[in-house]
């Protein structure tokens, strides 16, 4: 072993170049190396540690689009100590990130095949680098849907995006909401029920599901349901996690670290203990 | 020393040595490891237990004392001989120098316009550690595979554990908490060591068996007195460590135990063990493998320099599996369940192997006397009671 082993612990400097509000508690930030060069490749689903000073870290998936040289992104919903400092931060502003980590979704295994994205709420934001892999490839896929469920019209995250994927032929779009007022025309109640509406070949299908974990469970119920087969559909599960690299222990969830071993999983890898309470 | 090591070890092996040294040249082993560099760590008095410190002479090992171990309980004891290694595990482990208790990771200093991380510099360490019991060095093993067997070596093992030259001691007697054979880790260390000493204190005689185990235990042991004598040497180690082995004060069956727990998640004896269970952590902090940390980042009073620390974490804690929506695990079963079930069913899935090593801290230190061993056969008599898992 030698002395140059890179430290997996030690975050590296990255500038903010933007902050932007996607809804009153979802904010979008758009990051690049302090040190010359290029933000390092990822893959749709990874993750990073994005250390903001003093504070701590906080897990956050890559949201922007692995296909463009761009800076790297991530979406976040302020939810505690950490990610309510990381909304503050203004362009200039300095982060610590460690990253990426984590098993990607299976975007090139699913190729000639349909594909079906869920995502609940902030869950869109890992799927979001699926969908541009997808549609930067769109020749190589059968029929892409995506069902996308949040709990108001007002949390509803990347907008444009999203018109622009309405707008498009070759994408089944999806949208429902918990509540909503009058003026709302499209589906009120859970994604779930969307998943009926498509149209796939199940037996040639691969569905990628992100969200809270109640919403998975529901979703894998619904596809299963449609006769998708439990080795093609794929979650990505969520804990408590230090270090992203298989040390601190927290991340454990059955015999799996969902850091190193996930974040996405094959159903089947997962399936007798999602059920199961205090896992 | 690990890995790099490997062909050299291989190579002795294939005709293992084996040397005797006089009590009174075991002197000449510490200089020799000093002469080398090493700083010697190794069993002491102190805490009232036999804990690991570092050494400065033979003296400083506890001659003549052992220990008695039971649930919840140990003592320190007189022997009648002044045998040097004539006790079982303490309250330490070797994890708490080769992954320290609490350090810091590095530093970040907040300027106007920008942040600089500074690592915290990793020395390589030359530890000797003395002593080693067969569990424990099983125990270690098992922490490189956690540390260094992976994608990502983490640095401050790795640093620490590199030069680390290990002097095992193969245990003469069992303790009341002792199960090593039924993890097969013990009582003879089989491999994995520098040096291996076996005692024998016998009609007057008082005499260590030396077994080389690599190229650097070999030249450790080129400036120690010692005579080439080995015919009976083996038998000599067999013997001792199969009356040990008859000693064990408790026996973990272990047929099928991977599925036994996986199979049993809902079984009421974790309702059980949980109304015993404190959730203090102590087994977690004396279990020679628990490797569980967690981070803490702290500033100084200008605001302009904060730290990362890292230190020693429990599944047992509430704060363990926080998420911003809720903990994964709030109740006392679930927490036990977890450790339990981590130990001996989910390490076979995530390194190989075996979770546990039988050195029996986790019931000794205990303040309840909770049992491992006696959980797991609990589980194991009674599995048609254990409700269906729900889906
Ligand atoms: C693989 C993965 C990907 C994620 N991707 C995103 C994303 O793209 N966007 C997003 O908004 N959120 C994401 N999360 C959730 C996000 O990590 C938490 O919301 C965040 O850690 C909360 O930190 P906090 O300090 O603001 O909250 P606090 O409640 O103050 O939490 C304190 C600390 O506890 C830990 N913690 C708290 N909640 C969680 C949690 N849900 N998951 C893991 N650790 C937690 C963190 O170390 C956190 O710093 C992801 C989580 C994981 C595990
Ligand atoms: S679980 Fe208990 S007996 Fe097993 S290695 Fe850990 S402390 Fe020793
Ligand atoms: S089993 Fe014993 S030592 Fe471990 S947490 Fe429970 S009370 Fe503490
Ligand atoms: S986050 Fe530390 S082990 Fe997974």
């Amino acid at each position: 072993m030698s002395e140059s082993l890179a430290n997996p612990l030690l975050p590296a400097p990255y500038r903010v170049l933007r902050n932007q509000r996607n809804t009153h508690d979802v904010f979008t930030l758009d990051v690049e190396p302090v040190k010359k060069g290029n933000s390092p490749l990822f893959s749709p689903g990874q993750f990073n540690m994005l250390y903001i000073f003093g504070k701590g870290d906080a897990a956050i998936s890559i949201s922007g689009d692995p296909t463009k040289e761009q800076p790297l992104r991530h979406t976040i919903r302020r939810a505690g100590v950490v990610t309510q400092a990381l909304e503050q931060v203004k362009p200039g502003g300095v982060l610590g990130i460690r990253g990426p980590f984590g098993v990607p979704w299976p975007v090139k295994e699913a190729e000639g095949q349909d594909v079906l994205l869920v995502a609940g709420g902030i869950g869109l934001a890992p799927l979001r680098p699926a969908m541009y892999t997808l549609l930067a490839n769109r020749d190589k896929y059968g029929r892409i849907a995506l069902f996308y469920g949040a709990r108001t019209p007002e949390d509803l995250l990347y907008l444009s995006d999203l018109e622009q994927w309405r707008g498009r032929f070759d994408l089944q779009v999806c949208v429902s909401v918990d509540t909503a007022k009058r003026n709302w025309m499209g589906d009120v109640g859970v994604v779930t029920k969307l998943i009926a509406k498509a149209s796939f070949d199940p037996s040639n299908t691969v569905a990628l599901v992100c969200g809270p974990e109640i919403m998975m469970r529901f979703s894998v119920q619904e596809l299963k349901k449609n006769e998708i087969k439990s080795g093609n559909i794929f979650l990505s599960m969520e804990r408590n996690m230090k270090c992203a690299v298989g040390f601190c222990g927290h991340c454990q969830y059955g015999p799996h670290f969902i850091c190193k071993d996930g974040p996405v999983f094959r159903y089947d890898q997962v399936q007798s203990l999602l059920g199961k309470r205090e896992v | 020393m690990i890995s790099k090591n490997e062909s050299f070890s291989d190579a002795l092996s294939a005709e293992k040595k084996v040397v005797f040294v006089a009590k009174k040249d075991l002197p000449a082993l510490f200089d020799s490891l000093w002469t080398n560099g090493f700083r010697i760590l190794g069993p002491t008095l102190g805490e009232g237990a036999i804990v690991y410190e570092e050494l400065n002479g033979v003296g400083d090992l506890p001659i003549g004392w052992t220990d008695e171990q039971e649930g919840a309980t140990y003592r320190l004891k007189k022997r009648d001989d002044e045998a040097l290694f004539g006790y079982n595990v303490g309250p330490h482990t070797w994890k708490k120098f080769l992954f320290p208790p609490k350090h810091r990771l590095w530093s970040a200093e907040a300027s106007t316009n920008g942040l600089e991380i500074t690592e915290e510099k990793q020395v390589i360490q030359k530890f000797a550690f003395i002593g080693v019991r067969a569990c424990e060095l099983k125990a270690i093993l098992i922490q490189d595979k956690v540390f260094l067997g992976g994608e990502h070596v983490d640095p401050v093992y790795h640093a620490r554990r590199e030069d680390a030259l290990l002097i095992a001691v193969n245990c003469t007697q069992a303790g009341k908490t002792c199960f090593c054979v039924s993890m097969d880790a013990g009582p003879r260390a089989e491999s994995g060591f520098d040096l291996c000493l076996t005692e024998v204190l016998k009609e007057g005689e008082h005499y260590f068996i030396v077994e080389i185990g690599s190229a650097q235990g070999a030249e450790i042991m080129a400036n120690v007195p010692h005579s080439n004598e080995t015919r009976e040497a083996e038998k000599a180690i067999q013997t001792i460590t199969a009356k040990t082995a008859k000693q064990m004060g408790r026996v973990m069956d272990t047929e099928n135990i991977q599925s036994l727990l996986q199979d049993n998640f809902d079984h009421p004896r974790w309702d059980d063990v949980a109304s015993r269970c404190l959730t203090c952590a102590n087994c977690t902090m004396a279990c020679p493998t628990c490797f569980c940390s967690t981070v803490e980042d702290v500033t100084d009073i200008t605001g302009d320099h904060a730290e990362r620390w890292r230190q020693w974490d429990s599944c047992f804690t509430l704060d363990f599996t926080y998420m911003n929506h809720g903990h994964a695990r709030t109740s006392a079963q679930s927490r036990y369940r977890q450790w339990m079930t981590h130990k001996l069913s989910a390490w076979f899935d995530q390194f190989g192997t075996s979770g546990c090593v039988g050195c029996g801290r986790c019931i000794t230190w205990c303040p309840v006397a909770i049992d491992i061993t006696e959980e797991v056969s609990a589980i194991r008599e009674n599995q048609t009671a254990a409700k269906p898992t729900s889906s």
